[in-house]
C-alpha cells in the first residue's frame, strides 16, 4: 500500500511540520485576536496528532493512534476552557486584542 | 572634703540635667544652687585652712586613670594655696550666679537645662584648678570649653547664638591644640605629666635645647610658648580673643560666670600654676608680657566705642586679662592672681549689674537707649557704681590694690618688655576709667532715651522678648529721641539683688583684706607656700618705686573720669564731633581693629573654599561619582535594559518559551540521536 511512488512517511511528517510552523507563526506574529492564538494552538496539536498517527501506521503500533485520541480530548477541553476565560476577560476589559493584554509589561 | 567640694556640682548637674522636666524647675534650681553654696562654703574652709592658717598643701588621690608604659595619669586633687584661691573665686561667684539666675531666668522655659549647664561648667573649672597633672588639667580645660559652648548657645533657636558658640569652640580649639602640644613636649622632656616632678625639675632644664620643627630651640621656651598658646585661647588674649565679645550671645549670668570665675581665668591660673616652668624660660615671659600688654591696650580702645552694655564689659574683661598676663610676664604671679581675685568680684558685680539693668529694661542692651536710670533702679545703680569704682581703681577698692600692684611690678621689673607693659598699662587704665564711667553716665545719668527702643516697645505692647545682642557696627535702631515712651523700669527681684550686694562687699573689701598676703614682703612667701613662684626681689623693688609711679593709676582714674564726665555729661555733642573728625580711627575701633575681617579673609574664607573644593570636586565629583552614585546608576541602567525584555506581550513569551523548549530538546536529544 505504501510504496516508493505513493505517499510515504516523509510526506506526512512534512505536512505535520508545515502545520506546526504555521501554528507557531500564528501565535508569534498575530497581533489582533486571542482567539487566533487558541486556533494556532489547535493547529500545533493537530500537527502532533498527524505525527502520532503517521508513526503509528509506519511502525504498526496502535498505541500512537490511541494517544492521538487523548490529545484530541485534551485539545477540546483546552479550547473550551480557553474560550471561557476569553469571555470572562472580555467582560472585564472590553477587549480581547493581543496588544492590549500587557499587564505583565515591566 | 575636697572630693565633695568638686563632685557636688557634677552630681547636681547630672540630677538637674537628666531629671530636667521630670523634676521640674524649682527642684532643678534648688538642687544646683544648694550644691554650689555647699561647695562655696567648703571652698572657704579649704582656703582659710591652707591660705590663711598656712596649712600644708596636700594631694588626694581618687582613681587610677591611665597607665601606659612610662606614662602614669591618675585622678587626684592637688590642694595648695593657688588652688584654694581659685576654689574660692569659682564657687563663690558661681553660687551667686546660680542664685541670680533664679530671678534672671524666671521666664525661660528651659531652666533645668540652664542650671545643669551652669553646674557642669563649675565642675569642669574645679577639675581644672584641682588637677594634679597636666592631663587632668586638660580634661577640665576641655570640659570648660564644652560647657561654655553649651551655655553660649543656650538659646539655640537664635542663629547668632549658635554662631557665637561655634566660634568660641573653634577658637578655643586652636588654643587647646597648642596646650596639648605643650603637654606632649612636657612628657617628652620630663617623662611624666605629674605637676610636682615637672615643677621641681623645670629649673634644671634651663638652657637645654630640643628639636622642634626641624630646628634646635630652647626646651623651656618652646614648652612654655606652646602652653601659653593654650592660655591665650582660654583667656582671650590678642589673636585668640575674637570669641569673647561674641560670647555675649549667651544669657547674662553666663557672661558673668565666664568672665569672672570660670573659663577666662583658666589661662592666668595655668601660667601661675606652671610659674616655675615660665621662670626657666625668660624669652617666653617676654612674649607673655608683650601679648598681655597688647591685649590690655587693644581691648580698652575697642571698649571705648561699644554701645552694647555687655560688650563694653566684655572688652573690659579682655583688657583686665591682659593686665594679669603682663603681671605674670613680669614675674609678679602673686599680683596676677590677686588681680584675678579682685577682678572676679568686681567683674561679676558689673556683669550681674548689667544683667539687672537689661532685665529692668526688658532686654534692651544698647546704652544709647538708656539714660537717667539711677532714679528708677537705685540699688542696681549703687552696685554698678561700686563695681565701676573698683574696676577703675578708686582708692582702697579692690581694683585699686591689684592694679597698682601690677603696674608697680611692671615698672619694678626693669626689663624692656615690662617697661612697655607699664606704659601701655597706665594708658589702658586711663581708657578703662573713661569707658567705665562712660557706661555709667550713659546708663544712669542724663535724660531717659528708651522711648524709641524696639524692646521697650515690645514690652509696652505686652510681647515677650528675648535677649538680643546687637553688634554696634550694624545697629538697626533709628537715632534715639529723648523720652520714656511711657515705660517705667522696675527694680530686680531680691534673688538678683542679693548677689549684687555680696559682690559689692567683695569688690570693696577684697583688696584691702588680702593685699598683704598676696603681695606683701612678709606675707606672700608664707601665703603662697611654694604653690607659685614669689620673687622677693621684685616685691622689694615694688616697694621702692618712685612716688609718681604710685600715683599714676590714681591720676589715670581721675583723667578718665574727667574726660568721660566732660564728654557725656557736660557737652554731650562732643563725642559726635570727635567721631565726625576722626572717621578712620572710629571705624578702626568699631571694627575691633579689623581682627574679624582679617580672620575672615585669612582663615574662614580659604577654609570654606577648601571645603567647597573637596565637597564639589573630591566628594561629589570623584568618590560619589565612581562610588555609590556610579554603582547605583549602573544598576538603574541595567534594570532599564532588562526591563525591555518584559514586553508584557503574551505571544512574545510564548515564542520565547517555544524556542527555549526547542533548544532544550535539541540539547538533550542531539547527543542521544548521534550516539545511536
Amino acid at each position: 500500500m505504501i510504496g516508493p511512488s505513493s505517499i510515504g512517511l516523509g510526506h506526512y511528517i512534512t505536512v505535520s511540520a508545515i502545520l506546526f510552523v504555521l501554528g507557531v507563526f500564528g501565535i508569534a506574529i498575530n497581533r489582533k485576536n486571542v482567539i487566533i492564538v487558541l486556533m494556532s494552538i489547535e493547529l500545533i496539536l493537530l500537527a502532533v496528532n498527524i505525527n502520532f498517527v503517521a508513526f503509528s501506521a509506519f511502525l504498526g503500533d496502535l498505541s500512537g493512534q490511541v494517544f492521538a485520541m487523548f490529545v484530541l480530548t485534551v485539545a477540546a477541553a483546552e479550547a473550551a476552557i480557553g474560550l471561557a476565560i476569553l469571555v470572562i476577560y472580555f467582560r472585564n476589559r472590553g477587549t480581547i486584542a493581543v496588544d492590549d493584554i500587557n499587564v505583565m509589561k515591566g | 572634703m575636697i572630693q565633695l567640694l568638686v563632685f557636688l556640682p557634677l552630681v547636681a548637674a547630672l540630677v538637674a540635667g537628666l531629671g530636667n522636666r521630670m523634676i521640674g524647675n524649682v527642684a532643678a534650681k534648688g538642687i544646683t544652687t544648694l550644691a554650689l553654696f555647699v561647695s562655696a562654703g567648703l571652698s572657704w574652709v579649704v582656703f582659710l585652712d591652707i591660705g590663711l592658717a598656712h596649712g600644708a598643701a596636700y594631694t588626694v588621690p581618687v582613681l587610677d586613670w591611665i597607665v601606659s608604659g612610662d606614662m602614669r595619669v591618675d585622678w587626684a586633687f592637688r590642694v595648695d594655696t593657688l588652688t584654694g584661691v581659685m576654689l574660692v573665686v569659682i564657687t563663690t561667684v558661681s553660687a551667686l550666679v546660680h542664685l541670680y539666675s533664679w530671678g534672671y531666668m524666671e521666664e525661660d522655659p528651659d531652666q533645668p537645662r540652664f542650671f545643669a549647664y551652669l553646674s557642669l561648667f563649675t565642675f569642669a573649672m574645679l577639675m581644672l584648678v584641682t588637677a594634679d597633672n597636666l592631663v587632668q588639667m586638660f580634661f577640665g580645660w576641655e570640659g570648660v570649653g564644652l560647657a561654655s559652648y553649651l551655655l553660649i548657645g543656650f538659646w539655640y533657636h537664635k542663629p547668632s547664638a549658635n554662631a557665637a558658640a561655634i566660634k568660641a569652640f573653634v577658637v578655643n580649639r586652636v588654643g587647646d591644640f597648642g596646650f596639648s602640644l605643650g603637654i606632649f613636649a612636657t612628657f617628652v622632656v620630663f617623662g611624666t605629666v605629674q605637676l610636682t616632678p615637672i615643677l621641681a625639675g623645670a629649673a634644671g632644664m634651663k638652657g637645654s635645647t630640643i628639636e622642634f620643627l626641624g630646628g634646635q630651640f630652647d626646651t623651656m621656651t618652646i614648652i612654655c610658648l606652646l602652653l601659653f598658646v593654650g592660655a591665650m585661647g582660654k583667656s582671650a588674649q590678642l589673636g585668640l580673643h575674637t570669641w569673647l565679645p561674641d560670647a555675649m550671645e549667651g544669657p547674662t549670668p553666663v557672661s558673668a560666670l565666664i568672665h569672672a570665675a570660670t573659663m577666662v581665668t583658666a589661662g592666668v591660673f595655668m601660667v601661675c600654676r606652671l610659674s616655675p616652668m615660665f621662670e626657666a624660660a625668660p624669652d617666653a615671659l617676654t612674649v607673655v608680657t608683650y601679648v598681655g600688654a597688647a591685649t590690655a591696650l587693644f581691648a580698652a580702645t575697642v571698649a571705648c566705642v561699644q554701645t552694647d552694655i555687655k560688650r563694653v564689659i566684655a572688652y573690659s574683661t579682655c583688657s583686665q586679662l591682659g593686665y594679669m598676663f603682663f603681671a605674670a610676664g613680669s614675674g609678679a604671679y602673686g599680683a596676677a592672681m590677686f588681680h584675678l581675685l579682685t577682678h572676679a568680684f568686681f567683674k561679676a558685680l558689673l556683669f550681674l549689674g548689667a544683667g539687672a539693668v537689661i532685665h529692668s529694661m526688658h532686654h534692651e542692651q544698647d546704652m544709647r537707649f538708656y539714660g537717667g536710670l539711677r532714679k528708677a533702679i537705685p540699688l542696681t545703680f549703687a552696685a554698678m557704681t561700686i563695681g565701676t569704682l573698683s574696676l577703675t581703681g578708686f582708692f582702697f577698692t579692690a581694683g585699686y590694690y591689684s592694679k597698682d600692684a601690677i603696674l608697680e611690678a611692671a615698672f619694678a621689673n626693669g626689663s624692656e618688655a615690662s617697661g612697655v607693659a607699664f606704659a601701655v598699662g597706665a594708658f589702658a587704665a586711663l581708657l578703662t576709667s573713661f569707658y567705665s564711667w562712660r557706661l555709667v553716665f550713659l546708663t544712669f545719668f542724663g535724660t531717659p532715651r528708651w522711648g524709641a527702643s524696639e524692646h521697650i516697645q515690645h514690652a509696652l505692647h505686652g510681647e515677650h522678648d528675648t535677649e538680643d545682642t546687637t553688634d554696634s557696627d550694624h545697629v538697626p535702631h533709628a537715632p534715639a529721641p529723648a523720652g520714656t515712651g511711657g515705660y517705667h523700669p522696675h527694680e530686680s527681684p531680691w534673688t538678683m539683688l542679693l548677689p549684687l550686694g555680696v559682690l559689692s562687699v567683695g569688690a570693696l573689701l577684697a583688696g584691702w583684706a588680702f593685699h598683704d598676703r598676696f603681695l606683701g614682703l612678709e606675707g606672700a612667701p608664707a601665703f603662697w607656700n611654694g604653690s607659685a613662684v614669689v620673687r622677693t626681689g621684685l616685691i622689694e623693688a615694688m616697694e621702692r618705686v618712685p612716688e609718681w609711679v604710685v600715683w599714676t593709676p590714681a591720676a589715670m582714674f581721675f583723667i578718665g573720669l574727667g574726660v568721660a564726665w566732660w564728654a557725656y555729661m557736660r557737652s554731650t555733642d562732643l563725642p559726635a564731633k570727635f567721631v565726625a573728625s576722626n572717621r578712620g580711627l572710629y571705624a578702626f575701633l568699631t571694627h575691633k581693629w579689623y581682627f574679624d575681617e582679617l580672620y575672615d579673609a585669612v582663615f574662614v574664607r580659604p577654609a570654606f573654599a577648601i571645603g567647597r573644593f573637596f565637597w564639589m570636586r573630591g566628594d561629589a565629583g570623584l568618590i560619589d561619582r565612581f562610588g555609590p552614585d556610579g554603582v547605583a546608576a549602573l544598576v538603574a541602567d541595567g534594570a532599564a535594559a532588562a526591563k525591555r525584555f518584559q514586553s508584557g506581550r503574551l505571544t512574545a513569551y510564548a515564542l520565547v518559551m517555544l524556542i527555549g523548549l526547542a533548544a532544550g530538546a535539541t540539547w538533550v536529544l542531539g547527543p542521544l540521536m548521534a550516539g545511536r
